[in-house]
């Protein structure tokens, strides 16, 4: 019964981090730009709906304020910086979303504080239902796992059913070629960075109604993203999904499970300490085990 | 040619020269605050340079230093605090006791970010690009969640030692006499680095940087150099942490986070990528904007942002290239 709902505890992150390294893998697979601000939009959405939800009085509003407003927030940022960063390498990529992020965090502190800001859910969201076999489950985290599934199903349509998607892949496998059949790159690098935004802020906004809403939650999950796109492979819708799942479940179920897995051969307070210390280091380690297994990511094409 | 090598070695010297002059300067006048600054202007300029080894000559664009900075500040927390109760930080495979003298802790640091630098370096020169990015910062992340989980030595609260380490033959309490200390190691390493990069082994790893195919076609095997590079770097950077840490007698997982891999390479951009006292004046610099930033607004790393944006997108030779009219070195 534990497990179960850890197990759905761990598909609920899973997809709450597929949301954010979809947009990740794609700017990379698309432009080739590493961008350490996407925790930055994921952030953005997250104030954005925590704003309108208090001033409207909105989860709905909310919701769609975060897509927009991390949306916007995306594309202006790839016509004033990140549009200048293709060309350069990686590591100037690296210092100007680094410092994109200082911007960020430190706007985002000077107009709404310090103070972390909560959201409270509709009552249609909130409460438990039950479950086959009597679990009794958080109604809004399957609503989250809900979103992420349509979200995935979405994005597979987007790239391989749509006209836009042809031309994503186009720009991925050669964007001199689509740019002299006709296609306006700078707008289709724009469509696809504010994509990726609206997903982090949609991610951020959801995540945010579980915890809190303050400066630097971005900062975490960023990283994690990273770690999935590793696992995934750099460019893979399939690989982000995968990878997102396998650390959600790894870090969930270790932290749930190893401590009482330990406590057999250790007395309990150092089954407790280790296994805590354990769990948190866990998803690094399958990361680990991937690059030696398969440097180039699950689903990677490229080395 | 000549002329340019002889403007970047003057350059050089004033950077280190103003260093020194603030320092003593402001011991003169009794203004211990400054020398202190002056001190971590120092220290952060020595992790810079053992970043500059890897990132600057090598080309490898490591986004998780903090973990050698960090490690090395906590084998020095830790080794103060056993020394502080007496009791041996392990007994196993061999006995080690704590210690409060510089002169044993700051090869202990050293080594331990070596074999930390040696295991990560190994996993993640496997990949390269936007992978080996990523993977240095997932590593390095690894060990600030393990150092914020491990209640041991503080967890999340970080680990205090009140008496500073010392340094025979001095007071490492006077600022300026710690000063000299982190001043001369900083000098060291530049020598060192200065030395290394004009070696065969610099010159390979510089010829690795500029085209892999090429070295590896003339016999030289990459992997090998550039993770020497990286452990060398890495220890460096420890040293830089073992200083850090009595600086403050204070070590605390934020010497593990991802912000402070991004200061040590915002310290290198700053001054200028593959110069020899590029990450010196980078660390002078952002240590002087904090401060007068700092001074003006609570919210100045919105301005350091802003700056370091301005930098990175119209000045990619950082402030030392806009001072030698060049771009990168090397």
């Amino acid at each position: 019964m534990l497990l179960a709902e850890q197990a759905l505890n761990g598909l609920q992150y899973g997809m709450m981090l597929f949301l954010m390294a979809a947009g990740l893998t794609l700017v990379f697979g698309v432009m080739g730009l590493i961008n350490l601000a996407h925790g930055s939009l994921y952030m953005t959405g997250a104030f954005a709906c925590a704003a309108v939800a208090a001033a409207t009085g909105s989860f709905w509003l909310g919701l769609v304020a975060s897509l927009a407003a991390a949306a916007a927030a995306g594309a202006l940022v790839e016509m004033a910086v990140i549009r200048r960063l293709y060309a350069r390498d990686h590591l100037d990529q690296v210092l100007a979303t680094f410092a994109l992020i200082l911007v960020f965090s430190e706007g985002t502190r000077w107009l709404f504080g310090s103070f972390p800001l909560y959201l409270k859910l509709p009552a249609s969201l909130s409460g438990a239902v039950v479950l086959p076999g009597g679990l009794h489950y958080p109604l809004f985290r399957l609503v989250i796992i809900g979103f992420g599934a349509a979200v995935a199903v979405g994005l597979w349509w987007l790239i391989t059913r749509t006209r836009l998607g042809i031309r994503i892949r186009a720009g991925e496998a050669d964007r001199e070629m689509i740019g002299a059949l006709g296609v306006d790159i700078a707008r289709l690098y724009t469509i696809v960075f504010a994509l990726g935004a609206a997903l982090a802020g949609f991610a951020g906004a959801l995540v945010g109604t579980i915890q809190s809403v303050q400066v630097g939650m971005g900062e975490p999950v960023l990283i994690l993203a990273f770690v999935v796109v590793v696992i995934g492979g750099i460019g893979s819708i399939k690989g982000a999904l995968v990878g997102a799942l396998l650390v959600g479940m790894t870090d969930t179920l270790g932290k749930a499970l190893l401590p009482g897995l330990l406590s057999r051969v250790l007395d309990a307070s150092s089954a407790n300490t280790i296994g805590a210390s354990l769990a948190s280091v866990l998803i690094y380690v399958l990361m680990a085990v991937v690059l030696i297994l398969r440097p180039q990511g699950l689903f990677g094409a490229r080395g | 040619m000549r002329e340019t090598l002889n403007r970047d070695t003057a350059i050089n010297l004033a950077i280190l020269a103003l260093l020194v002059a603030t320092a003593v300067g402001a011991h003169l006048a009794g203004n211990g605050f400054t020398v202190t600054l002056a001190t971590k202007a120092a220290i952060f300029g020595l992790a810079g340079v053992g970043l500059n080894l890897a990132l600057g000559y090598g080309g490898l664009i490591s986004f998780g230093h903090a973990a050698f900075f960090g490690i090395g500040g906590y084998v020095t927390g830790i080794l103060a605090s056993h020394a502080s109760t007496g009791m041996p930080v392990t007994s196993l495979p061999f006995t080690i006791m704590g210690s409060n003298e510089m002169l044993g802790i700051w090869p202990m640091a050293m080594l331990a970010a070596g074999l930390v630098a040696l295991v990560i370096g190994a996993l993640s020169l496997r990949t390269s690009g936007v992978y080996f990015i990523m993977v240095t910062l997932a590593f390095a992340q690894m060990l600030y969640y393990f150092a914020i989980s491990w209640p041991r030595y503080g967890g999340e609260d970080g680990l205090s030692f009140y008496v500073r380490n010392s340094f025979p033959g001095l007071n490492t309490f006077a600022p300026i006499q710690y000063f000299a200390i982190c001043a001369t190691l900083l000098a060291v390493a530049l020598v060192f680095t200065a030395v290394v990069t004009q070696s065969r082994f610099g010159l390979a790893l510089q010829a690795a940087r500029q085209n892999s195919q090429r070295t590896i076609a003339v016999g030289i095997r990459p992997y090998a150099i550039r993770l020497t590079a990286f452990v060398l770097s890495g220890m460096i950077v420890g040293l830089a942490g073992s200083l850090y840490a009595d600086l403050n007698r204070f070590v605390s997982p934020a010497m593990l986070s991802w912000h402070m891999s991004g200061e040590i390479m915002v310290f290198v951009i700053l001054g200028g990528v593959g110069r020899l006292c590029g990450p010196v004046a980078g660390a002078a610099i952002f240590i002087l904007l904090e401060h007068v930033l700092g001074g003006i607004s609570d919210y100045w790393q919105a301005l350091l942002g802003l700056l370091l944006l301005v930098i990175v997108l119209f000045a990619p030779g950082g402030l030392i290239g806009i001072v030698t009219r060049r771009g990168r070195h090397a």
